[in-house]
């Protein structure tokens, strides 16, 4: 056995063990003062765990993992790094598709909403991969920067509607992720994106199959335009429930898979797992950073992920310039 | 057995393969040549489904590839393109396992596991099943998907231009690699080659084809002499016995 396959083997634990200590952490943290020992003696601190903690806690695992899946989703079945929620329109689309459902369907069920989020998300992604499809020049930073262009062009009329409607502010809000208003009955739509993630789980084979090409698909028998949409929808899915219950979280979906496959490889069924617990990793560490820096007042989860993501995003950029710029 | 039945595949106004019938046999080495143009690939890739024809049936042991599952068809016919353009990250082990994917819908049986490891040892893999494909050498990538077809066990095995970008050390190997695929393990090996005299040596039948037909098709002993050979590429051939093979002289 070769360090590599260890380091495998080892990787998902690992990242686990990170997530529930981090869990441990977003639960004890906050305004109001909870310990281990209140929870047994203290009703209003069981109420508070129960009603404010948990739900925030959970929510940040699911939406954390959900993006960083569909992340990896989209990086690989656009056989590009750099191609994500973020970077593909997806996100833009989905804020565009909120603002729509919440003008048009003024006072809807949260479902509602999701699913016009989702039918943005799903045209706006699927309008990105026409447009790289027709482009004969495909450099890996080429690529999304078309998808960058594609989501301001979004993020513009979304802006221009929401001026009109006198709704800016709220836009801004939707396209910052924050968790400070989870409570218990508001992030359960959420649970959608972490079954959608584990849906992406069982058939992971499909998509390296479908990411590996066309040809190299068909050879074994997988429908490559079957599992290309299906991945696509997926992708579409888990950012419109995210952007619509918290938030959107920038570059998570571009960070996380990068940095998790460029330790364990491209086979998605190995590396799936370990990219879901990375990405909750990651938001739980940035939400608890958020929550402590001006405690107790807080900074919302996206403003951090933004600037520590933007960050990994420039090394990476510096990194592939070298190693893979061809590839 | 692979029938092809008046196959026509066209891109604007020029016919690329032009009502192409044939039928590929069962076991051996079946080498396709000719001329840039002359429709052998585009031939390959509707025999493969991975091209779709304008018209023509094409029939993989009564099997129509094009509408029976995909999968099935995985079963029986694989095919290895030229350019293996992969950005993805696996390891040879992980690529030979998609091998055993239209067999195990993903998920490995015992007698896939052993399949695949055969498959490595057959290929001479051992030693660099566990290294990413993408740091591996052009010959050794190249093995590495031969393994993969290989524990995808099917009878027919399509190469496209498979000694492209190989060394002569390289290409031989490969070549001795196919032709004991077809004698061990009783397969049949269908080939697009340009080189003409690997063809020669390797091959039990040949195929010459031209402006998207078929013009010349038997044992090298047929294809491989000088007026065959002037009909099919319109230049000059001589055509030499070294140590009882045909070897075909062209260079000037």
């Amino acid at each position: 056995m070769t360090a590599r396959t260890t380091f495998a083997a080892v990787a998902p634990w690992a990242a686990a063990a990170l997530v529930l200590l981090l869990a441990v952490v977003s639960l004890l943290l906050g305004a109001a003062d909870v310990n281990v020992w209140a929870l047994f003696t203290d009703a209003e601190a069981w109420q508070v765990v129960t009603v404010s903690r948990v739900p925030r806690t959970a929510a940040l695992i699911l939406s954390g993992a959900a993006l960083a899946v569909a992340g990896l989703i989209m990086q690989h079945l656009a056989r590009n790094r750099f191609v994500a929620p973020s970077t593909a329109g997806t996100v833009d689309a989905a804020g565009l598709g909120l603002l729509v459902a919440t003008i048009s369907f003024a006072g809807s069920s949260i479902m509602v909403k999701i699913v016009i989020a989702m039918l943005f998300a799903l045209a706006g992604t699927a309008l990105f991969i026409g447009v790289i499809q027709r482009i004969q020049f495909k450099d890996v930073i080429f690529v999304p920067l078309v998808g960058l262009v594609l989501g301001g062009v979004f993020a513009a009329i979304a802006e221009f509607i929401a001026y009109r409607f006198n709704l800016t502010q709220t836009l801004s809000i939707w396209m910052n992720g924050d968790f400070s208003g989870v409570i218990q009955g508001r992030y359960e739509t959420l649970w959608l994106a972490g079954a959608v993630a584990l849906i992406a789980y069982l058939f992971a084979n499909r998509f390296t199959a479908a990411g590996m090409g066309r040809e190299f698909a068909t050879n074994i028998g997988v429908n490559y335009r079957a599992w290309m949409t299906t991945g696509l929808v997926i992708a579409a899915m888990v950012t419109a429930v995210v952007v619509v219950t918290v938030g959107a979280i920038p570059f998570l979906g571009l960070i996380v898979p990068n940095i998790v496959t460029l330790m364990l490889g491209d086979n998605l069924r190995r590396v799936l797992p370990t990219t879901a617990l990375t990405g909750a990793a990651l938001v739980l560490a940035c939400d608890i950073l958020g929550r402590t820096l001006i405690y107790p007042y807080e900074i919302a989860v996206g403003t951090i992920v933004g600037v520590i993501g933007s960050g990994v995003f420039l090394v990476l950029i510096m990194r592939r310039r070298n190693t893979y710029a061809a590839a | 057995m692979i029938a092809i039945d008046s196959v026509t595949k066209s891109y604007g106004d020029a016919t690329v393969v032009d009502a192409v019938s044939l039928t590929l046999p069962d076991s051996g080495v079946t080498s396709i040549i000719g001329p840039n143009g002359a429709g052998k690939s585009t031939l390959l890739s509707i025999v493969s489904r991975i091209l779709g024809a304008d018209a023509g049936v094409v029939s993989v042991e009564g099997l129509d590839v094009f509408s029976a599952p995909s999968r099935e068809v995985a079963k029986r016919l694989s095919i290895l393109r030229q350019d293996q353009h992969l950005t993805a990250r696996i390891t040879v082990r992980e690529l030979v396992e998609f091998g055993r994917f239209p067999h195990s819908h993903g998920r490995l049986t015992p007698e896939c596991r052993e399949a695949v490891a055969s498959a490595i040892e057959y290929c001479d893999l051992a030693e660099l099943a566990d290294r990413p494909i993408h740091q591996l050498s052009g010959g050794q990538r190249q093995r590495a998907f031969v393994a993969m077809v290989l524990a995808q066990d099917t009878r027919y095995v399509l190469l496209d231009e498979p000694l492209n970008n190989l060394d002569m050390v390289h290409a031989t190997g490969l070549m001795r690699l196919l032709r004991s695929l077809a004698d061990d393990h009783g397969k049949s090996i269908v080939l697009v080659l340009h080189d003409i005299n690997y063809a020669s040596v390797y091959s039990d039948r040949i195929i010459a084809m031209r402006g998207g037909a078929v013009v010349q098709d038997g044992p090298p002993t047929e294809v491989i002499t000088e007026a065959a050979l002037e009909d099919v590429y319109g230049m000059e051939f001589r055509v030499h016995e070294v140590d009882g093979e045909r070897i075909a002289a062209y260079y000037r």
